[in-house]
């Protein structure tokens, strides 16, 4: 039987509402079980999350979680999938007012043409989008973005920053970013935190006050970067 | 043209060794000169013979039938308890040994205790092909759920579904591939003891087909043309089963 391995250490910290906030970290630092435990998937031995004030028992669509694979159901149609999570009683909603909502947000994501295809049918990019989409589509309060673009290729993956950047600009999200990628995080988060090894800590925090669209070439975003990967040892 | 091409490049090969084997066999028969041993043609003829008067269509049918209700009640047993095997660890716990137990018994061995509890008649094959074939179609749909992806699970969970819509659109249709491969091998093993079992007990079906053939005046010719038969319907079954594989809702299991 193995020891319980501190992963987390004393992390605390609180984003605002429409906040777009970046954690990045060396790989192995606990990223992704702090993320776990922020979207319910995992519970915390000591500390609470807190989301609105009420305490986050466990998973909800408030919170749509965006991993680096992606679980786009294979064995539904684009629209099916962005039709998931409204399926449940609680919306009520008829089925044509359910597909009609799907497809906006097909479209939203550049999907249109596509909500009769099957995920294996779609490229690495699409895929994501269709993700996305299918998070947009239950307007949830926050999005929890685990490493969401680095399974891609590099010119998707940047490509793909400016698509977010541009959804997150005509629907409001609260969003949760956790990378390894720094430059990722300059591009679009508004604050960006540093962990530390494990157990991890909150190292360093950074107040990126640059206007969008960003230059990644700029000097301002390149002492950040600087400054960043020096926290991080680089 | 280019297309009829390739088809046949693609047909040829297993043809050519078709045509050799009955060919060696023409030779064989034909230099030994064997009185009971028949040729190619004289299995035609004899099959030929049975066809026309009907009775092999008859064979072919109660064998049919057999698998058919012996199979389907398989699938409606395993399917359902496959599914509960894989979702609720207790019930695995408690049933997974006992299946794993009975699963390497071979229908054969269970010929006596059928004759003694169902007598020789339709309900025995069918309770043979039933034992066959459930305990394949049981493991595979337990694995099936037990190898669902964590992340889907997750996503499901996420968005916050009802029982019944995680069940519905997420477990069944992520573990119907494995279904539809336990339902290919379950019906290959059904083929597989319906004739064994007509063999010894029964008034129709092709493996009693067989047994009278050679009981009833050695006829050889319509031995041989049972076994091709029966190899052909078995291709068959299983080219039905695979088109199963191409739902488009399970094609993402299949592909790459």
């Amino acid at each position: 039987m193995q020891g319980a391995l501190p992963v987390i250490g004393g992390v605390s910290f609180s984003v605002a509402d429409g906040e777009f906030v970046a954690i990045v970290g060396p790989s192995g630092c606990g990223k992704s079980t702090l993320m776990n435990i922020v979207a319910g998937f995992e519970r915390a031995d000591r500390g609470t999350v807190r989301v609105d004030g009420a305490e986050h028992a466990g998973p909800s669509p408030k919170g749509i979680v965006i991993s680096q694979h992606g679980s786009v159901f294979p064995w539904l149609t684009v629209q099916q999938n962005l039709m998931f999570g409204l399926n449940g009683g609680a919306h009520g909603r008829v089925h044509k007012d359910r597909a009609a909502l799907a497809d906006h947000y097909a479209e939203m994501v550049g999907l249109k043409g596509f909500e009769a295809s099957y995920p294996h049918e779609l490229s690495g990019g699409m895929l994501k989008r269709a993700e996305l989409a299918r998070a947009f589509v239950v307007k949830p309060d926050i999005l929890y973005m685990d490493e969401p673009f680095s399974a891609l290729d590099a010119l998707m993956n940047l490509r793909m920053r400016t698509e977010l950047l541009r959804i997150l600009g005509e629907e409001r999200h609260t969003v949760l970013l956790i990378t390894h990628d720094v430059e990722e995080a300059i591009y679009m988060a508004d604050r960006i935190m540093v962990l530390s090894p494990r157990p991890a800590t909150i190292q360093a925090s950074f107040q990126v006050n640059l206007p969008h669209p960003r230059k990644l070439s700029s000097p301002q975003a390149q002492t950040l970067r600087e400054d960043i990967l020096g926290e991080l040892g680089l | 043209m280019k297309a009829l091409f390739d088809r046949l490049k693609k047909i040829a090969p297993p043809l050519a060794v078709m045509v050799v084997v009955v060919a060696v066999w023409w030779a064989v028969v034909a230099k030994t000169e064997s009185a009971i041993f028949p040729t190619p043609w004289q299995v035609v003829a004899g099959a030929w013979e049975l066809a026309e008067d009907g009775t092999l269509w008859e064979h072919i049918g109660a064998s049919l039938f057999r698998v058919g209700t012996g199979f389907g009640l398989a699938v409606l047993v395993a399917v359902p308890l496959g599914l509960w095997m894989g979702w609720v660890s207790a019930a695995y716990r408690t049933l997974n040994p006992i299946f794993q137990m009975l699963r390497p018994i071979s229908p054969i061995a269970w010929i006596p205790l059928a004759i003694l509890w169902f007598g020789v008649g339709d309900v025995s094959p069918i309770f043979l092909i039933f034992i066959a074939s459930v305990f394949p179609m049981i493991v595979q749909t337990t694995s099936g759920v037990h190898t669902i992806e964590r992340r889907y699970l997750r996503a499901a969970a996420n968005f916050g579904v009802s029982r019944t819509v995680l069940f519905r659109r997420v477990v069944i249709p992520a573990v119907l591939p494995e279904i539809i491969v336990g339902m290919r091998i379950g019906i290959g093993v059904a083929w597989l003891v319906v004739v064994a079992a007509e063999m010894i007990a029964l008034r129709s079906g092709l493996g009693y087909m067989i047994m009278d053939s050679r009981n009833a005046g050695n006829r050889y010719d319509l031995v041989i043309a049972g076994m091709i038969i029966i190899g052909a319907i078995g291709l068959l079954l299983d080219g039905v089963t695979r088109l199963l594989e191409r739902l488009r809702t399970v094609r993402w299991r299949y592909i790459r």
